[in-house]
């Protein structure tokens, strides 16, 4: 298990060192760093100035030995529109942007297991019909339209839910969340449900295809013989083995989650990180660009990390490959 | 579903599939779900529509001389200054939107089915190397697939985006870096089985030139799950783009697709005037959906593992 940890530790810090020089590649090679690093109102004075203090008359390799070397001590430069260290601003829209995801997680496992479970148990049953091809639509609506429509039913005709924004919030460790009250609760409940959309869907087709392989396989078929109640072999035998990829893909799409909320948070207004990256890109505020992709990137590494790890101790076959 | 079909054989596509019954076969797995024929036929009309719009759309939504700005927002139904009836109403610059909603079809499915073709011709040619190839090339291309697929694909193209700027052939050249690797990825799969197999070893053994045997044996042999793929990419490729038009980052106001009309009813949605944004999102939702249904039934009649 030790040298499986360290095997993975060591290849995380790997793709973090690849990407890290594709993040900067596509900063400083692609477009011109001084452009894209000083704010263009500098004047000539000013800008010699920066490029000096920047380091960009270095060679290119060095200066991505400085860029290391300042993202390492957590310095991903500034803002140019809040002049603030974009680093700072991307973790002050964290906290939003987390408990919108992990709300959307929560609701597609909640609602997406036991559909799941039961259109996979009945694949011919009229109701699981209707459950794949819900899941079918789940996929095929585009998010931010479904967003838009929920607006304008729930906000606009009906007038029960707030349209945008964040709420009231409480500050628990220094973090701004809105979980906690009852406006805030209401101001969530649309975008998380828009963002937990495309997961529902994928839950229970993941469940559904899952228990209807794993039905046919012999073990069950023993389980079966040895008369063992179908209670038993549903939630013990098969639910058991197929939650192996349900919690991959869960794990995995939480990350997917935190990226795709950049387009629940455009559509609801909602003040989290995604937010933050779009008005960033629309003014061209690279630093923050820089910062969120280097933060996204840690984020999906450790996320792959975790569920690796979660993996390796449901399946041992993982570890021992490992090893061998 | 494959009661139809007792006396097939299990599993495996006879190799020489040239023979009429197993495309027969796979016609009438394919026609024995309703749901996924209603797709097909769907998704035809939507391709006639998007192909025939400069004859058969009331309006050319971007020849300004037949615009008027006295029609903007009107409801749908409502009969404009010039005599014609505007079913699905009218945006703000006062364009048909069942005219705009054609055209934008066409820019959303050739930016769909563009994308789709070339990332397959890139993953499918890098995913055959690796299988062929083995050793460190394999391991070098699954690795970019890993960190490909590792990493969502709606920020990865958001990011190419924000470097090369708005644009059609830009927002294809992202939808392709982001998609590649499932072809890949889907097309090793299947050859590495294929490669073991005996026809493979006959034709090495009749030291046909490699390119022979690559595009001519095993090719043809791992078509069925890259299909499958193809068809689901499409419609994930469509969704992406509209997503991407919709942030604003995607094709240009010139070309506008359906996730760019969607986007510019967004502030008129506010004050009641629902159908700027709905329209083009059902026509959207139409045109995934089709398609979707076909990949769906594609998989179940393809995949043998179902099969039993």
């Amino acid at each position: 298990m030790t040298v499986f940890l360290l095997r993975r530790l060591l290849q995380a810090a790997g793709v973090v060192l690849v990407m890290s020089l594709l993040v900067f590649l596509g900063v400083y090679a692609i477009g011109d760093p001084i452009e894209i690093l000083i704010s263009p109102e500098a004047d000539q004075i000013e800008r010699e100035r920066a490029i000096k203090a920047l380091g960009l008359d270095l060679p290119l390799w060095q200066q991505y030995l400085v860029f290391l070397g300042n993202a390492l001590r957590g310095d991903l430069g500034r803002s140019f529109v809040f002049n603030e260290p974009a680093l700072r601003l991307i973790l002050d829209r964290m906290p939003a942007t987390l408990e919108l995801a992990i709300g959307a997680t929560l609701a597609a496992l909640i609602i997406g297991l036991p559909l799941g479970l039961y259109a996979g148990l009945r694949p011919s049953s009229p109701v699981s019909k209707g459950i794949l091809a819900g899941s079918i639509l789940g996929f095929s609506l585009p998010t931010f339209w479904v967003g838009l429509m929920l607006i304008m039913v729930f906000a606009v005709q009906l007038g029960w839910l707030p349209s945008t924004g964040r709420g009231e919030t409480v500050t628990i460790l220094g973090m701004r969340w809105s979980f906690l009250t009852r406006d805030g609760l209401a101001h969530m409940l649309m975008p998380a449900l828009n963002l937990s959309l495309f997961k529902i869907s994928l839950v229970i087709r993941l469940t559904r295809a899952g228990v209807r392989e794993t039905m046919l396989m012999d073990y069950v078929k023993f389980a079966r013989a040895k008369g063992l109640s179908p209670a038993r072999i549903t939630f013990i035998h098969v639910f058991k083995n197929i939650l192996i990829p349900v919690v991959t893909v869960v794990g995995l799409e939480f990350g997917g989650t935190i990226a795709f909320s950049v387009v629940t948070e455009s559509v609801f207004a909602w003040p989290g990180m995604g937010k933050l990256i779009i008005d960033s890109i629309n003014v061209l505020d690279r630093p923050v660009m820089v910062a969120y992709l280097m933060i996204i990137v840690l984020m999906f590494i450790t996320i792959n990390l975790l569920v690796d790890i979660t993996y390796s101790l449901l399946d041992p076959r993982v570890r021992l490959e490992g090893k061998s | 579903m494959s009661t139809t079909t007792a006396g097939a054989p299990p599993a495996a596509v006879p190799p020489a599939a040239r023979v009429e019954t197993p495309f027969r076969r796979f016609v009438s797995e394919f026609a024995a779900s309703r749901l996924a024929l209603f797709g097909l036929v769907l998704f035809c009309i939507i391709v006639l529509v998007a192909v025939l719009a400069p004859w058969i759309a009331p309006q050319n939504p971007y020849d300004l001389a037949q615009l008027d700005i006295m029609d903007g927002r009107l409801e749908p139904g409502s009969v404009g200054g010039s005599g014609i009836t505007y079913w699905l109403g009218t945006d703000d610059q006062g364009r048909d939107m069942l005219s705009g909603i054609m055209y934008g079809l066409r820019i959303s499915l050739t930016v769909g089915a563009g994308s789709a073709i070339l990332a397959c011709l890139v993953g499918a040619s890098l995913g055959m190397l690796a299988a062929y190839a083995g050793g460190r090339t394999d391991s070098l291309i699954m690795r970019l697939v890993d960190l490909q697929l590792s990493f969502p694909a709606i920020l990865a193209a958001l990011m190419i985006l924000a470097f090369l700027g708005k644009g059609i052939l830009n927002v294809v050249i992202a939808l392709v870096v982001v998609e590649w690797a499932y072809y890949a990825r889907t097309v090793r799969g299947s050859a590495l089985v294929e490669r073991r197999r005996e026809y493979i070893e006959a034709a090495q053994c009749l030291a046909l030139p490699t390119h022979r045997i690559i595009f001519r044996h095993l090719l043809p042999n791992c078509l069925p799950p890259l299909i499958v793929v193809g068809t689901m990419q499409v419609a994930r490729a469509i969704a992406l783009e509209a997503t991407l038009s919709f942030l604003g980052l995607g094709v240009p106001i010139t070309e506008p697709s359906l996730g760019l009309l969607i986007a510019n009813g967004y502030e008129y949605m506010l004050s009641g005037k629902y159908w700027i944004s709905f329209y083009p999102g059902i026509a959207l939702l139409v045109t995934i959906v089709s398609i979707n249904l076909v990949g769906d039934q594609l998989r179940d009649v393809l995949n043998p593992r179902l099969k039993k």
